[in-house]
């Protein structure tokens, strides 16, 4: 379990009566219906909830990848729910890490490019210097240039946590980051998660279906039709 | 095979579904354009084909309006003989008399003149058709009486209306009115003037036929009813041997217009085998994407137990299908577009095309979409047929990743060759669609080396600190980057119309903008012997003149060479016009200034033996003749023998005087015959003296040379466009192809775009880097098109057209700026729909 979250410190997440409501062929679909949630710096929260809950669009508008239809969600202070397009993109790459369940890799890029890509976009000189690094972190020194292809599940994902650890972001966002992988592979990469999140002390939102998982979490939040329904601290 | 058709007929079902019902076009995209491409490379062979048969059934069947008649008796600059026109009506036959030459038509209250090509006509004219008049009134009528009808040109341009006076030579003409239709007009063109039509009666009045003037005389005949052209023809033949006539019957009404029809077609042919090329590997192109689709069905099918070969025929069975339909849309459109744009293009052709369903033109065009589908598309279905059912159970394999059979390379390459003799063995020029297939080949396998080059510089390219800028490059040489293909795509049409520009460039150039400046002004023609001290002093009394040269001038018909009559000689294709009609001949004691003998002596200017001549040594050489042979020609229906002495290298660009025979001095001195001047004068002056000359000497025709390149120009800027037409259309399958390319790797694309953007790419960092990654493609390709571009014009401009070849750097780098203009509007269209996609939804659906 990580204990990394202390009560007092500052909120780094501040969502308030956020509401996503998405267009449908048979109409609007409310997927989020007022949620609330406070994450404080250094946290780790694991969001957990039955499929179609609501969990990944909540990652989504975390990630400015998805516009909130009202409500407000704060980033480190910064309402992000106005942000143009670039802007949020700025925010991704100089401060969030996102893993997916599908890694999500250029499959024409090799692993080292991979990992390199959002450090080059943010115009940091050392890219394929800290990405090499982070590639050797997650045990994957020997593999820079293979293409995602030629990898196995869990290497890909090791690319991808390497990729979002790379240039240390305070957030870091997982979506099901094991559903792909099996048990053992999974635990692995959770371990190799969970141990980068300790070094970095980023804030961390892990998605999971697996309760074990969200017990190494510092909190566990249940999502279900779309609301917050409970947040408690896991037991130790 | 049931069982093969079965299969195929299923995924082609879903085909149709997903075209007609718009559902999931993505992988139905590779098919349709399949189908684009063949569909327009054998609409282009199709229709130019047709149009050239349409064209040439036009001229058959208009054939005795075009000629004037059922027969013509050409005898040059000759009159022809009252015992011709006693044989003829002694057998029934009714002739008509033409007589045609350039004068100068002059308006005498204002002074104003035009060169015109005047025809003078008997009553019986025209013995065939009907000509038209404005106003109307019966051509004997009008033209009695020193009447004169005219093309609307000459009565705007000279500012005149029916009842006005002209003159024409020493006589005086009264205007009757317009010539609006002339129906033998194909084949007696007016190419340096306007028509003007005048009663052969009232021809000797004007003064302007002399012995030795460049006149032609003609006689049409209307054979007895029910007598054969053909026959009529051999026995005129056999009663008038050795006159050295020319005696045509309509099918071959006008031969002229015939070779111009054929060596456009011929062109334009090769332009669409350009575009059915291109359409070749959007072909290829298409059938990888959609087997790239369906790896994953084919992987299936193995482990069911299908065989290589079975997947070869299912997919093989569906690429024909789709190509028979292609073609068929292609022929369809190839047939009845020239029927459409018939009456559109009435202007540009010479005769109006007769409508119809020309079945040899179009099997050539099927047949030529059948072999280029069907080699194009082996190899990604040899592909294909490789991918093993285990593939499923490891790392998806794709039909590009496999290597194909030996046996379906060399099935391919036995395909292209059949596609090469085709070529060649359609063609009525060989050699030159020889040359084109090589050409073809060299070109294909330059954008191939183009396209490695591309990719492996943008490997070896230093790190560039620029995010955008790197990513770009990086783009270029990715696995799987389509940069090959669009270079190819892009590249091949740009090629062909960049051929067509520098050709169309270098003609113009070679007529309008490189005139010499030692180049006359005026050609003035048909000054007699004793005229010649008048026209000196009359340049004399001109101001600014500078330099004038005065040649003898006869006309000469070639008879035989060493023995053998003209018409059974085998000269070359380029040296043939020479063998047509009369010749200028001249003679000279002394070597003429500026001249440059390649073989042979020029005789002493003493010189008073057997007749001499000295040769074009270009003509020489097409026509095998050398030093010691012996030329007969024809002057003024008496025959000489001719001795060659020397051969000459005349530059016909300096457009000061040339012919290709001078002859020794002493035996043509006697002969009637009329002198040419070249007057070199300003521009300013021009008029005065075209005004005072032809004043004075009124049989003297004074031709400006700008006007005649002019005209020349104009003509050429006619085929120029046809072709550029024709090429046009290989840019637009090149676009299809284009197209098609970014389409198969849009949603490539689509993922990137949202994989950045998730790692938190703006949308500028991404647009510029698609944008350095086609803009360097499209100047690459660009690169590429000038440089087979100038290649080929230079093979046309220098081998085929024989005149020099110029480099033009602002049409070289027009094309340049063209592709990159073309790929960053197709790169930025296609980065407009990816950027559109929305990150959110596209990671939820993957």
């Amino acid at each position: 379990m990580d204990h990394t979250h202390s009560p007092a410190a500052p909120n780094f997440i501040e969502v308030r009566d956020l509401i996503l409501t998405l267009p449908s062929p048979a109409g609007p679909v409310n997927i989020l219906r007022g949620v609330d949630l406070d994450v404080a710096s250094g946290e780790a929260v694991g969001i957990v909830g039955p499929s179609g809950s609501g969990k990944t669009s909540l990652l989504m508008v975390l990630a400015g990848l998805e516009r909130a239809s009202s409500g407000s969600v704060q980033i480190d202070g910064r309402e992000i729910t106005g942000l143009g397009e670039d802007d949020l993109a700025r925010l991704r790459r100089e401060g969030v890490g996102i893993v997916f369940q599908a890694f999500h890799l250029i499959p024409t890029m090799n692993a080292l490019e991979n990992v390199a890509v959002p450090m080059e976009l943010a115009g940091r000189r050392d890219a394929n210097a800290k990405a090499s690094a982070a590639l050797e972190s997650v045990g994957l020194g020997h593999r820079l240039t293979h293409l995602p292809g030629q990898l196995s599940g869990g290497e890909q994902q090791r690319v991808a946590l390497a990729r979002a650890f790379a240039s240390n972001p305070r957030l870091l966002l997982a979506d099901e980051p094991t559903g792909n992988l099996d048990q053992a592979t999974g635990e692995l990469v959770m371990d190799l998660l969970f141990d980068l999140r300790a070094r970095s002390g980023a804030t961390l939102l892990l998605i999971t279906h697996d309760p074990v998982l969200a017990d190494r979490c510092s909190r566990r939040v249940h999502i279900a039709d779309g609301r917050v329904l409970s947040g408690q601290p896991v037991a130790a | 095979m049931n069982l093969v058709l079965q299969l195929a007929w299923r995924e082609l079902r879903g085909f149709f579904g997903r075209a007609l019902f718009n559902r999931d076009r993505g992988s139905a995209r590779g098919l349709g354009i399949v189908l684009a491409c063949l569909a327009l490379g054998v609409a282009v062979i199709a229709g130019v084909g047709t149009l050239r048969e349409a064209t040439d059934a036009g001229i058959a069947q208009d054939g005795r309006r075009i000629l004037g008649g059922d027969l013509e008796v050409d005898g040059g600059s000759q009159d022809l003989p009252d015992s011709l026109r006693q044989w003829l009506n002694a057998r029934g036959a009714v002739t008509s008399e033409i007589v045609r030459m350039r004068s100068m038509l002059v308006q005498p209250d204002s002074g104003d003149r035009l060169l015109v090509e005047l025809k003078a006509v008997d009553h019986a004219w025209p013995l065939v058709g009907a000509a038209v008049l404005v106003p109307a009134a019966k051509v004997s009528d009008a033209l009695a009486n020193h009447g004169l009808v005219a093309e609307r040109v000459v009565l705007d341009r000279l500012n005149l209306k029916p009842g006005d006076i002209v003159r024409l030579g020493n006589a005086s003409f009264t205007v009757r009115g317009e010539l609006q239709v002339e129906p033998d007009r194909i084949a007696t063109p007016s190419i340096l003037g306007p028509r003007v039509l005048i009663g052969v009666e009232s021809l000797a009045d004007t003064g302007l036929i002399a012995p030795g003037s460049m006149t032609q005389h003609a006689l049409r005949v209307l054979g007895p009813p029910g007598a054969d052209a053909g026959d009529f023809a051999a026995a005129l033949r056999i009663g008038f041997a050795d006159q050295g006539w020319r005696i045509r019957d309509p099918s071959n009404a006008a031969p002229g217009v015939g070779r111009f029809i054929d060596q456009t077609g011929q062109f334009m042919t090769l332009v669409g085998l350009t575009a059915l090329l291109v359409g070749g590997i959007g072909v290829a192109n298409g059938v990888r994407a959609w087997l790239e689709a369906r790896a994953a069905s084919i992987a299936i099918l193995r482990c069911l137990g299908a065989s290589a070969r079975t997947v070869f025929a299912v997919y093989l069975v569906q690429v024909l299908v789709l190509s028979v339909l292609g073609i068929g849309i292609g022929l369809v459109a190839g047939a009845v577009l020239p029927i459409v744009a018939g009456p559109l293009l009435r202007d540009v052709l010479p005769v109006p095309p007769v409508a119809g369903i020309y079945p040899a033109s179009l099997a050539l065009a099927a047949l030529f979409g059948l072999l280029t589908a069907v080699a194009f598309s082996l190899v990604p279905l040899g592909r294909a047929m490789r991918i093993p059912g285990a593939s499923l159970f490891r790392d998806p394999q794709t039909p590009s990743e496999v290597a194909a059979p030996r046996g379906i390379l060399i099935a391919t390459g036995v395909l292209a060759g059949a596609l090469a003799v085709l070529t060649v063995l359609s063609s009525p020029d060989r050699m030159l669609s020889a040359y084109f297939c090589g050409g073809a080949l060299a070109t294909l396998a330059l954008f191939r080396v183009g396209g490695w080059a591309v990719i492996a510089a943008a490997r070896r390219m230093p790190r560039v600190d620029v995010p955008w800028l790197r990513l770009g490059i990086a783009n270029l040489h990715r696995p799987g980057a389509p940069t090959r293909l669009m270079l190819v795509s892009v590249g091949l049409g740009l090629s062909t119309l960049t051929a067509v520009a520098l050709i169309q460039g270098n003609i113009r150039q070679e007529i309008l903008d490189q005139i010499p400046a030692s180049a006359p002004s005026f050609f003035f023609v048909d000054i007699q012997q004793d005229q010649l001290p008048k026209f000196e002093a009359l340049l004399a009394a001109q101001p600014g003149v500078s330099a004038s040269q005065k040649v003898p001038n006869l006309r000469a018909r070639m008879v035989a060479v060493n023995g053998v009559p003209v018409e059974q000689m085998q000269v070359s294709p380029e040296t043939q016009w020479a063998l047509r009609g009369d010749r200028g001949l001249t003679y000279a004691a002394t070597l003429p200034e500026g001249t440059r003998l390649s073989a042979g002596k020029w005789w002493p200017a003493d010189y008073a033996g057997k007749p001499l001549v000295s040769f074009d040594a270009g003509l020489a050489k097409g026509w095998g003749v050398g030093l010691g042979d012996v030329i007969r020609v024809n002057v003024l229906g008496r025959d000489f023998d001719l001795t060659v002495a020397s051969l000459r290298d005349i530059a016909w660009r300096s457009l000061s005087i040339n012919y290709a025979m001078v002859a020794s001095p002493g035996f043509l001195e006697g002969a009637p015959h009329t002198f040419i001047a070249t007057v070199r004068v300003p521009q300013a002056e021009q008029a005065a003296l075209l005004r005072s000359v032809t004043d004075a000497l009124p049989n003297v025709t004074g031709i400006r040379v700008e006007d005649v390149l002019q005209a020349v120009a104009a003509l050429m800027d006619r085929i120029a466009t046809a072709l550029t037409a024709t090429g046009s259309l290989t840019l637009l399958s090149g676009a299809l192809v284009l197209v098609g390319a970014v389409a198969a790797g849009q949603s490539r694309r689509m993922r990137d775009a949202v994989i950045l953007k998730t790692l938190g790419a703006s949308r500028s960092q991404i647009r510029g880097a698609w944008l350095v990654e086609f803009g360097i493609i499209g100047l690459a390709a660009g690169l590429i098109a000038a440089l087979v571009g100038a290649g080929a014009s230079y093979g046309v401009v220098h081998y085929v057209m024989n005149t020099t070849w110029v480099f033009l750097p602002g049409t070289l780098g027009l094309t340049l700026f063209l592709c990159v203009g073309a790929m960053l509007v197709v790169g930025y269209a296609g980065t407009e729909a990816a950027l559109r996609a929305k990150p959110a939804s596209w990671l939820r659906n993957e």
